[in-house]
């Protein structure tokens, strides 16, 4: 077994070689622009990025004239989020998200709150979830844009989208999700789930960096968004720059390959993720974080009590995971995901996110359990926190001298 | 952020780990940082009839750096007199395990444990606690 074991696939996914097979003729030898229409190199890009197109449509149910290609989710959610603002402004200039969206929602929201943007931010329910009740009573007539994620990158619950589409249509506004943790994961359709805009990633489904995609819906209703690139006028006006063709290829192989393999992996995913988190929530006082029904195949986030995320991520340096401390940081913020489901900060800083992959297999995983809980109970014999815990001490009853 | 050598060696076999009487007139307890912050440490000395600090146990939540200053801190403070103790600085701690600047405040914490446990024993010694007026870097 190659150590450390990669389980960290919510940050990125190591590329299928199926993908990397696809690319490869186009940086050598197919190397045309797409844009270039008076010769065979520019018609084979252009045919190669059509066929991505279809690719990338097919799986997510739309068309591929609704497909925008950009350089990753997060120019994907910026073009969304300021592209409709900027197009729609004179209808409304309110906009919805919750708390626990993706930086890239979050800062561009705050960006267009600065050019006079009004925007709701949710909390979800302690189980990561949107309340429902909530999000109605936060609709107005000035509401133009409801934008919640399809999947959480950190403790991977899964929206109600329909229901959101359906609250958000009923008010006149449009539905956007930043779907790039759950595409090529779990069955995403933009026809059935109501999605005016979806922004999508290669890197997170076995497909290249820097490469993304924008659905935006063509009818009942026709979206538009004001391109926040000037160019040559790609992608319908959109979005500018010469498209990146294999990366484009890649990310159509990747597509196709969530569409044909998604159950399976799903399937397969799921009881490994099942078995590591049954194995670790043995250990006492260990929790899993977010709602554990409606929750992507392959995620798990679990907070270990009285051990701190980053000692405990050094102790497990086996494995490759992400924690919900971030004790670098001069701030000494943890996870404001984990803390909108209110958990304690000392709850957050002890957390850990598993992220399994395609890739990820039993014997990886049974070593992960192992290295863990071995990781768990060596820290919290170092713990003093541990100690207080077993004396019968209320820790929240000291007065601790913060800093 | 790479480790180095001397903080993963203390974090992998941490000396001195433990919990002394701290209802001991001999003890001496610092308990400091917060569990909110993402590190608590508690460091505790027991000193002998001659003012000389015998023993030295910690035991520490946090990131490695912060496990690997009070390891430190409890191997440094072994058979020194309190008043060498207080001169400990966390700079000294900063220089031996070579933490990056985002680290620093781990090394804060152990110099204040040092002096909380100081004062701890100060106290209960019927002596008054010292004032650290020192700005840290």
């Amino acid at each position: 077994m190659d150590l450390p074991i990669y389980l960290d696939n919510n940050a990125t996914t190591p590329m299928d070689p199926r993908v990397l097979d696809a690319m490869v003729p186009y940086f050598v030898q197919k190397f045309g622009n797409a844009s270039s229409r008076n010769h065979a190199f520019g018609w084979v890009a252009e045919e190669a990025v059509d066929y991505a197109r279809e690719q990338v449509a097919q799986l997510i149910g739309a068309n591929e004239k609704e497909i925008i290609f950009t350089s990753g989710a997060t120019e994907s959610d910026n073009l969304a989020l300021k592209g409709v603002f900027e197009m729609y402004k004179e209808k409304g200039n309110h906009i919805i998200t919750m708390v626990t969206e993706h930086k890239a929602v979050l800062d561009a929201c705050k960006h267009l709150e600065k050019l006079g943007a009004r925007v709701t931010y949710l909390t979800p329910k302690p189980d990561g979830l949107i309340d429902l009740e909530q999000l109605v009573a936060a609709m107005s007539q000035e509401t133009i844009l409801v934008s919640i994620m399809y999947g959480n990158n950190e403790i991977g619950v899964i929206q109600p989208v329909k229901e959101i589409a359906r609250i958000a249509h009923s008010f006149g506004a449009l539905f956007m999700t930043d779907a790039t943790q759950a595409v090529g994961k779990i069955p995403v359709n933009v026809i059935e789930d109501g999605i005016d805009l979806l922004a999508l990633s290669g890197h997170k489904m076995y497909g290249p960096k820097g490469v993304g995609a924008l659905y935006v819906r063509r009818k009942n209703p026709r979206v538009k968004v004001t391109a926040q690139m000037d160019g040559g006028g790609h992608e319908r006006g959109m979005r500018s720059g010469t498209l990146n063709v294999p990366g484009i290829v890649g990310l159509g192989k990747a597509c196709e390959l969530g569409r044909l393999e998604m159950h399976e992996d799903a399937v397969r995913l799921s009881a490994l993720r099942d078995k590591l988190e049954a194995a670790l929530t043995q250990l006492e006082e260990s929790y899993v974080n977010g709602n554990r029904e409606h929750r992507l195949p392959h995620t798990t986030n679990i907070s270990f009590k009285y051990v701190e995320g980053e000692g405990l991520m050094m102790a497990m340096k086996d494995l490759a995971v992400s924690s919900g401390s971030a004790c670098t940081s001069a701030s000494l913020e943890p996870s404001y995901v984990l803390k909108s489901l209110g958990l304690s900060d000392d709850l957050a800083h002890s957390s850990i996110r598993f992220g399994l992959g395609r890739f990820t297999t039993e014997e990886e995983v049974d070593r992960a359990i192992e290295v863990t809980r071995n990781a768990v109970t060596h820290l919290r014999e170092l713990s003093p926190l541990w100690e207080m815990f077993k004396e019968g001490i209320d820790l929240d009853s000291i007065e601790w001298a913060e800093h | 952020m790479a480790y180095s050598d001397k903080v993963i060696d203390h974090y992998s076999n941490p000396r001195n780990v433990g919990t002394l009487d701290k209802s001991s007139n001999k003890v001496g307890t610092g308990l400091v940082g917060a569990p909110e912050c993402g590190d608590v440490m508690r460091l505790q000395i027991e000193v002998d009839e001659n003012n000389v600090i015998k023993d030295a146990k910690f035991k520490t939540f946090g990131c490695g750096s912060a496990i690997a200053s009070s390891s430190l801190a409890t191997e440094w403070l072994k058979g020194k007199s309190i008043d060498d103790a207080m001169k400990i600085d966390n700079m000294d701690i900063v220089e031996e395990l070579a933490l990056p600047p985002v680290k620093i405040h781990c090394s804060v914490l152990a110099e204040d444990a040092i002096k909380a446990a100081i004062n701890d024993f100060r106290i209960k010694n019927g002596l008054a606690p010292i004032e650290s007026e020192k700005v840290h870097h």
